[in-house]
């Protein structure tokens, strides 16, 4: 068995040139197949926006955790006039005050990260590891913090954020908590899980 | 030896295109057209208005079909979808319970989703719709000519009108097949025939009430065929991009095809030699 | 780029040294002499293996989303059909890939039955093929459960009933495959079981077996001569071509896309096969209380359907429903034993007299007659057509000891034509 008169040049080319066609109908192949990982219909449909009443929330109040926005936790927290005051006294010991990174729709890319000022939207994610964060309104001394001026605390890994869910720092958490995008159907109904002009 | 496998093989294929309903009334045909959007969404309006009301769509989700109907979202939950609590991500179900349907009509309306492939193409839902007819004998006080003795209500008789099964004056058959005609005036020889006798000879045994629906026959027509289209999609959504990746594939492989078989004959000169 | 090579080289042989790769690389493909003259008929045995492979992917790709349970199963196989992204595409490769499986396995046994692949000394390679068979038979049979639609519901609870058909044990036998007194949701759950995880293991186990007993004796011709009879001063048949790259890039390749745009034309354009692939009754969801008019099995096992249905008649004391069974287990089985019967000094239908060829004429005839009154509702004609078409099945087997002994056959040539 000998390749003597065999066209090496010719061969080689064709080698080439089926292999690359090949290689490409494997990636065609592939693409079911990967494709069929990602969220289906259903899932997206679980995952559509909700529509929240929050006509009955007093200062105060949260809502939460409910099942919104792609079934993640959605708190949401109506903050009295104290909390809102108390956001902007113990910045220096938060990671990122100013939001920037994007942790938030650039609407909520402010010092309450939210529409409205007193109407906190966020998704109850530790942006650690993913266990969901503890609300702790209270103005007074914790176990896991003696000079605590109320805010979410996660019991996973002991990271802290404050009344607008920023992170402090020196904890294990990265990352500001997330805010969803939503948006004001009218003064008492939210819609969580779009923005405004979407749909 | 080729041979001998190819030609049962062909008669096989040849015996797959037999249709015929249960009850033995040929079907009439409809060229169902997945890219005529205007008719599946005049279909999706019949069908809401008129069927949704018993017979869900429970595998099929309003999105998709909005998506695929060519249909906004906004406008499918305003004018399609009756109840407020839908969402436009929510299967197609309504809220009959199985129970009462069945004390209702004796047996719970089927789902339709699936119905196109269950009979094997529109033709059966097509025919089926348009042949309804007045027997009193019935408790529901109509009969079908494709679905003997059926349990449902004539949905659409508003739009279509009451249809009796009549006898029929037609010409008498003379010996060649064609019409037998009078040797003195050249008319037709004429003889009553009912029921099965009509339809053997390819007339239709029903007559239409003149004036009892609010279509005429054309426009009941086209709205049945609509619905028929409707639910020729429903039974495969994925049929549109079905075909389309089809192509491609098809056009992909012969491309591949060519080089594979280039490269395929260089290998082969060395088995000669 | 000589030191790459020669890097390369180096890790090859510490692997070689530790694990047999090149050697068993050249034995069985780069070092495995494959006849010359192979002929189309040799693609089904490479095409079967292509169809295994995209029937594993698939099938594992769509248990991810199919729920094994009765009151969700119909709903998941919609629910992959409309809501998973491309869950159709997968479908429609596994269902097409069910039937194309059974189409390239019959013309890849035809092969061995024309050329006389399971002659001494191939025995064994012909009754792993047969379990092979075997086993995708009942690899199809809990697969069509699966979906739980009307006709898989009734073709599954016909099927099981045969088992009452065994004298003595058989009802308690069909309650124990079913574990339920009805077909049921515990029963498809231990089919998916069956479906999913055993037998695809004993399949590929099987697949092992018969491509290591084939590479052992090398591979048959369709002159059904020994091309390890010449050799050349290598020790090489001078009749042979190593089967990497000659055969997999010259043949195999450009044969394996042509079937892969048969298939495709078949999957993208006609999924249902008009009904055949895909049964119109199968589009209901699974009802205890309404059997569809017409209960045929899938296309592949109705040629044993119609064997079953062929025997009407009690005999010797034993119910027509007893004989049924065994007339179906019987066609299966005797297969089986095709090398033993075949007594034929020469192996190549070419070469063998005209009774051998009339017979496998008839008998391929018949099995497509079978297949086809499989499909349909019996009558009296076609009952006797097919008791006729079973008997001529059976002759075929039955007669081969004494044609292929008393026939004259033609001279072999000595080396590959």
């Amino acid at each position: 068995m000998s390749d003597e008169g065999i066209n090496e040049p010719r061969r080689n080319f064709l080698i080439g040139a089926t292999s690359v066609i090949g290689l490409a109908g494997v990636v065609g192949v592939a693409i079911p197949f990967i494709g069929s990982w990602n969220p289906s219909a259903k899932a997206l449909a679980a995952g559509a926006p909700i529509r929240v009443d929050i006509s009955r929330m007093e200062p105060g109040d949260i809502l939460g955790p409910i099942p919104a926005w792609r079934d993640k936790p959605v708190f949401i927290v109506k903050r009295t006039d104290e909390m809102l005051a108390g956001l902007n006294s113990k910045t220096s010991r938060l990671a990122d005050p100013d939001s920037l990174e994007d942790q938030q729709p650039e609407y909520a890319r402010n010092e309450s990260r939210s529409i409205r000022p007193d109407v906190l939207v966020l998704i109850g994610i530790c942006t650690h590891l993913g266990c969901s964060p503890k609300f702790k309104p209270e103005v007074a001394p914790q176990e896991f913090d003696p000079e605590w001026v109320g805010g979410f605390y996660c019991p996973c890994h002991g990271s802290k954020f404050d009344m607008s869910g920023r992170v402090y720092s020196g904890v294990p958490a990265p990352t500001n908590l997330e805010v969803p995008p939503y948006y004001y159907e009218d003064d008492s109904v939210l819609v969580i899980g779009e923005d405004k002009g979407v749909a | 030896m080729l041979k001998t496998i190819l030609i049962p093989l062909t008669l096989l294929l040849a015996a797959m295109g037999v249709q015929a309903s249960e009850a033995g009334y040929p079907l009439d045909h409809m060229e169902p057209d997945v890219h005529d959007q205007p008719s599946l969404q005049r279909g999706m309006q019949t069908y809401m208005n008129y069927c949704m009301g018993c017979h869900s769509l429970q595998y099929q989700r309003y999105k998709r079909t909005a998506d695929d109907l060519g249909i906004p979202d906004a406008l499918m939950l305003e004018h399609l979808v009756f109840d407020p609590a839908t969402k436009i991500g929510d299967l197609i179900t309504n809220n009959m319970s199985t129970e009462n349907a069945k004390k209702w009509f004796g047996a719970a309306p089927p789902d339709l989703t699936l119905h196109n492939n269950l009979k094997g193409g529109p033709d059966w839902i097509y025919t089926y719709l348009r042949t309804f007819y007045a027997d009193s004998k019935r408790p529901l006080g109509v009969n079908n000519l494709v679905f003997e003795n059926v349990g449902m209500p004539h949905a659409l008789v508003g739009l279509q009108g009451t249809q009796n099964y009549v006898c029929k004056q037609v010409p008498r058959l003379a010996a060649n097949g064609g019409g037998m005609r009078d040797p003195l005036t050249d008319e037709y020889i004429t003889e009553e025939l009912c029921g099965n006798e009509l339809v053997e000879r390819g007339y239709n045994p029903l007559e239409l009430v003149e004036g009892s629906g609010s279509l005429s026959v054309a426009e009941y027509d086209q709205v049945v065929y609509d619905l028929a289209n409707f639910l020729y999609y429903m039974a495969e959504p994925a049929r549109l991009e079905r075909t389309r990746v089809g192509w491609y594939v098809l056009l992909f492989l012969a491309f591949f095809y060519v080089f594979a078989w280039l490269l395929g004959r260089e290998y082969h000169k060395a088995f000669h030699k | 780029m000589a030191k790459l090579e020669q890097q390369l080289k180096g890790i090859m042989r510490w692997v070689d040294d530790r694990l047999p790769v090149t050697e068993t690389y050249e034995k069985h493909m780069s070092k495995y002499y494959a006849p010359k003259n192979f002929n189309i008929w040799y693609i089904f045995g490479v095409l079967s293996f292509v169809v295994l492979v995209n029937q594993l992917l698939t099938g594992i790709w769509l248990t991810m989303s199919y729920t094994p349970t009765g009151e969700g199963a119909f709903k998941s196989i919609e629910y992959i059909m409309r809501d998973v992204e491309y869950g159709w595409l997968l479908r429609y490769m596994h269902s097409t890939g069910a039937s194309a499986f059974f189409v390239v396995v019959y013309l890849h046994m035809f092969r061995g039955l024309m050329y006389g692949s399971y002659q001494k000394p191939r025995e064994l390679i012909w009754v792993f093929g047969m379990l092979i068979y075997l086993a995708l038979m009942a690899e199809g049979f809990f697969g069509y459960l699966l979906p739980w639609g009307n006709m898989s519901y009734w073709g599954a609870q016909v099927i099981v009933s045969l088992a009452g058909a065994i004298p003595v044990v058989g009802d308690s036998l069909a309650v124990w495959v079913r574990g339920d007194f009805n077909m049921s949701g515990i029963t498809l759950n231990r089919f998916f079981a069956l479906h999913v995880v055993a037998v695809p293991i004993v399949l590929l186990v099987l697949v092992v077996l018969h491509i290591l007993a084939l590479h052992e004796v090398g591979s048959n011709n369709p002159d059904g001569v020994d091309i390890k009879k010449h050799l050349d001063e290598d020790g090489k048949p001078l009749d042979g071509i190593p089967f990497h790259p000659y055969y997999t890039i010259g043949h195999d390749v450009p044969a394996i896309i042509m079937f892969l745009i048969i298939f495709s034309a078949v999957m993208f354009f006609f999924p249902d096969g008009g009904g055949y692939l895909l049964e119109h009754p199968n589009y209901e969801p699974a009802d205890p209380l309404k059997t569809p008019n017409l209960i045929a099995p899938v296309w592949y096992y109705t040629p044993y359907y119609s064997m079953l249905r062929a025997a009407t008649f009690p005999l010797f004391g034993m119910t027509a429903k007893f004989w049924g069974l065994v007339v179906m287990a019987g066609a299966i089985a005797i297969l089986f034993v095709v090398p033993w019967l075949d007594k034929s000094p020469v192996k190549s239908m070419r070469y063998k007299g005209l009774p051998s060829k009339l017979f496998l004429t008839a008998f391929v005839i018949c099995f497509f007659i079978l297949g086809y009154l499989g499909t349909v509702h019996p009558t009296p004609m076609r009952t006797i057509v097919a008791q006729i078409c079973t008997a001529i099945y059976f002759a075929f087997f039955l007669l081969m000891p004494w044609y292929t002994s008393v026939e004259k056959t033609k001279p072999v040539p000595d080396r590959v034509t």
